[in-house]
């Protein structure tokens, strides 16, 4: 089908006729798709994005987590860029799940690149990814108790003496 | 005849090893982390088999300065200071792009000059941080010459930036909304000699290593991969370019005017380390091309967007007018309102894609702030590329790939 | 014969008067062979100090001894985070007497602008350090003041620093263990 053209009403009605119960909302923030998915089901729609003849959206640029405390029942989540080289068009998928069993499926076998993005997201945020072949600490030391990046802790490590709290207004 | 026997040897000079276990060991060998041809703090495992690898397990995050953490806490003015040192050798690109995404954000028109203005640095940038993998390259195939050449080089490039923005190496050069000032005629003279003296320079440098037959044959074949398994990676830059992808963020998503220039992307064909010298060469031929038209048709204008909420006001109007006084508080102490919204942008920095991915709940500091940087993740590839390699070739490879170390860690 | 305290180098035809301390001190400073610990910015700048423009050189420092056990300087270039340190440890361990430090740079003095969870705070929390050269990079100038501040430290240094009783209160407060 290569007169399918990508932009961001047909990609999202062609999502929606295969994955229409799986698509919470969708959104275009400066001009980007952004898609709000159920985490069961993210890794097929990631895998139909990248088999589908007409999206081929087949790169993996960017895999992230995100923490907002105040959604109950849905506070951590993790972002996906992807884009696809040939037809120059780029989309945005986020799932939230919360914060007591932070489970999600690998998508390793789809792109070996998520590999160390996954261990990075883990490392910040402690969500776990299912499937991943070597789900440790990268970039903080493998001893490290508490994931960083979440919200409730400070950027500095607890060990520091010599930021006094009443000179910084904390 | 000595009737040396075995046995009455003291057991310290007896041989430790048997020789079957010698003939057929598999050495662990570490490469790392502080290794003299590692350039940076990486760490890897080889399992070697005489000089040939047969795998290697890596472990980063030596230099973990957590960006992420750091730039949450940091208004938006001052994360431009943390954006250069994420790719530390071209910093101008890093932190255009930073400035780039708060004005996609905010929704800025940036005048036509500043584009050009930017993409004269950025060139600059790029060229500075070819010629220093390239010439690490070279110093690590036993060439030293044209490692001092090239520094040589580099310090002109350093003198323009000094032009600019007073720095030379973590520039933090240019404010949201355009630079800090319009160039000046120093740097005028100065881009102009650049331009008339560094082709011949590079020439002779090229002429050192490019069609050197012991370079040749020491980085051809070295390191290689191929393009359908660095997209599965997810490499970009210079190094997917050199396995025969030509995806250039500029040509693609072109951003800061880039589509009125005409240049080329040059392309490999193996993705060894020989294409990866080759393609970082020409592009910086092609980097001159560009900084020559965006030179030649420079158009006149403002250097600096008109964003009052932003960029800090003149000083006279500061000392006498009430609501420069106000702007001028607000922006240095952070306090500016940026709208709430998320949005993703990214530039084509020295090894590819350099993306920003940004939320903003409205504060006066980002709510996330992610960093996409290439290193990290075309790193992963390594194993794979000097897998049945000689170690002196993994060494080679390492460098070729251009891995700096404030880029993969963050 | 007691200890002579000035002495004037007295220089003949065949023959010099003057103190061992002075020609070993000048001996070692001319020929510091650094081992260059660079691991982010701070290392670009020292690589710019190496090139022809800002020449190390000419101080006799062209040859870097990335083994420890050759080296006499260790230059600390660059952030230096609580993973990295026990090796930073290990490696000015491993470095036989007599040895300098030089520390380049914000990071390496007291860990810079990143006040964050996982960089160290300056190195002089695991080793003791002789010079500091503030910056973020410091220019190459101010990293050959640095240098050549150490090369001051090396030629009036008397012989048996490591055998002195504060060397040894330092590096017992860091939990260096030595050799002697």
């Amino acid at each position: 089908m290569s007169d399918f053209k990508l932009n961001n009403e047909t990609v999202l009605e062609r999502i929606k006729t295969h994955f229409g119960e799986a698509i919470l909302s969708s959104e275009t923030p400066y001009d980007m798709l952004t898609l709000e998915v159920e985490t069961s089901k993210i890794h097929n729609l990631i895998k139909f994005l990248k088999e589908d003849e007409a999206l081929n959206i087949s790169f993996l640029t960017l895999l992230g987590g995100i923490h907002y405390p105040e959604n109950t029942g849905k506070e951590l989540g993790v972002v996906y860029h992807l884009h696809s080289l040939i037809h120059n068009y780029r989309i945005r998928l986020k799932t939230f799940f919360s914060i007591e069993n932070p489970e999600i499926d690998s998508i390793v076998d789809l792109y070996i690149g998520a590999n160390w993005q996954e261990r990075e997201t883990y490392d910040f945020f402690g969500i776990k990814f299912k499937g991943h072949p070597n789900m440790t600490r990268i970039l903080n030391e493998d001893d490290m108790d508490y994931f960083p990046m979440r919200k409730e802790y400070h950027l500095e490590d607890a060990t520091r003496e010599d930021k006094d709290d009443r000179f910084f207004g904390r | 005849m000595s009737n040396w026997k075995e046995e009455n040897l003291h057991d310290t000079l007896k041989p430790q090893l048997s020789k079957e276990t010698i003939d057929g060991d598999i050495a662990t060998l570490n490469l790392g982390p502080t290794h003299p041809a590692t350039h940076g703090i990486f760490q890897n495992i080889l399992k070697v088999d005489g000089e040939k690898i047969l795998s290697s397990e890596q472990t980063v995050g030596y230099i973990h300065r957590a960006f992420e953490k750091l730039s949450e806490r940091r208004p938006f003015n001052q994360i431009t200071p943390i954006t250069d040192r994420l790719n530390y050798c071209s910093s101008p690109i890093n932190n255009m792009g930073w400035e780039m995404t708060v004005e996609k954000l905010i929704g800025a028109e940036i005048p036509k000059r500043v584009d050009y203005m930017r993409v004269i640095i950025m060139e600059l940038a790029r060229i500075a941080d070819h010629l220093v993998c390239n010439s690490v390259i070279g110093v690590d195939t036993g060439a030293l010459t044209g490692f001092t050449y090239v520094f040589q080089e580099r310090e002109k490039i350093y003198e323009l930036y000094e032009e600019v923005c007073g720095a030379r190496l973590t520039t933090n050069i240019g404010r949201i909304g355009g630079f800090e000032r319009d160039f000046s005629p120093t740097f005028h003279y100065k881009l102009k000699n650049f331009l008339k003296t560094f082709p011949k320079a590079f020439n002779e440098f090229d002429s050192l290593l490019a069609r050197n037959r012991i370079f040749m044959d020491r980085t051809m074949k070295a390191g290689p991969i191929s393009g359908a398994r660095a997209l599965e990676y997810g490499f970009v830059g210079p190094n997917l370019r050199a396995a025969g992808i030509d995806y250039d963020v500029r040509a693609m998503n072109p951003y800061s005017s880039y589509q009125d220039f005409d240049f080329t992307i040059p392309v490999g064909v193996n993705g060894d380390t020989y294409d990866r010298f080759m393609v970082r060469q020409e592009e910086i031929r092609q980097s001159l091309r560009i900084i020559e038209q965006a030179y030649k048709n420079i158009p006149e204008g403002s250097y600096k967007a008109d964003l009052p909420e932003f960029y800090l006001p003149p000083k006279e109007q500061v000392y006498n007018n009430m609501e420069a006084l106000i702007y001028h508080f607000k922006i240095v102490m952070g306090e500016t309102p940026i709208p709430a919204g998320e949005v993703y942008h990214s530039v084509e920095g020295g090894n590819g894609e350099l993306g920003f991915y940004l939320v903003s709940d409205g504060g006066r500091t980002p709510y996330r702030l992610q960093f996409r940087r290439p290193c990290f993740i075309y790193y992963q590839a390594y194993p794979e590329m000097i897998t049945g390699q000689t170690i002196s070739d993994a060494v080679l490879t390492l460098s070729s790939m251009n891995v700096i170390a404030g880029e993969l860690d963050a | 014969m007691g200890k002579i305290e000035d002495l004037q180098t007295i220089n003949g035809e065949g023959y010099q008067l003057t103190r061992l301390e002075k020609v070993l001190g000048a001996a070692r400073a001319n020929s510091v062979w650094p081992l260059p610990f660079a691991t982010s910015c701070c290392g670009i700048e020292y690589m710019a100090t190496m090139g022809s423009n800002y020449d190390m050189s000419r101080f006799g420092m062209e040859r870097m001894s990335f083994s420890p056990r050759q080296a006499d300087l260790l230059i600390v270039a660059g952030t230096i985070s609580k993973k990295l340190g026990p090796i930073l440890k290990q490696v000015y361990e491993q470095m036989a007497e007599p040895k300098w430090v030089l520390s380049v740079g914000a990071c390496a003095c007291s860990g810079g602008i990143f006040d964050t969870y996982s960089v160290l705070q300056g190195i002089d929390r695991i080793i003791p350090v002789d010079v500091y050269v503030p910056g973020c990079p410091p220019r190459p100038e101010q990293i050959i003041d640095g240098v050549m501040r150490i090369h001051e430290l090396v030629k009036n240094e008397p012989l048996r620093r490591r055998y002195s009783s504060e060397y040894k209160h330092l590096l017992n407060d860091l939990n260096i263990e030595t050799n002697e």
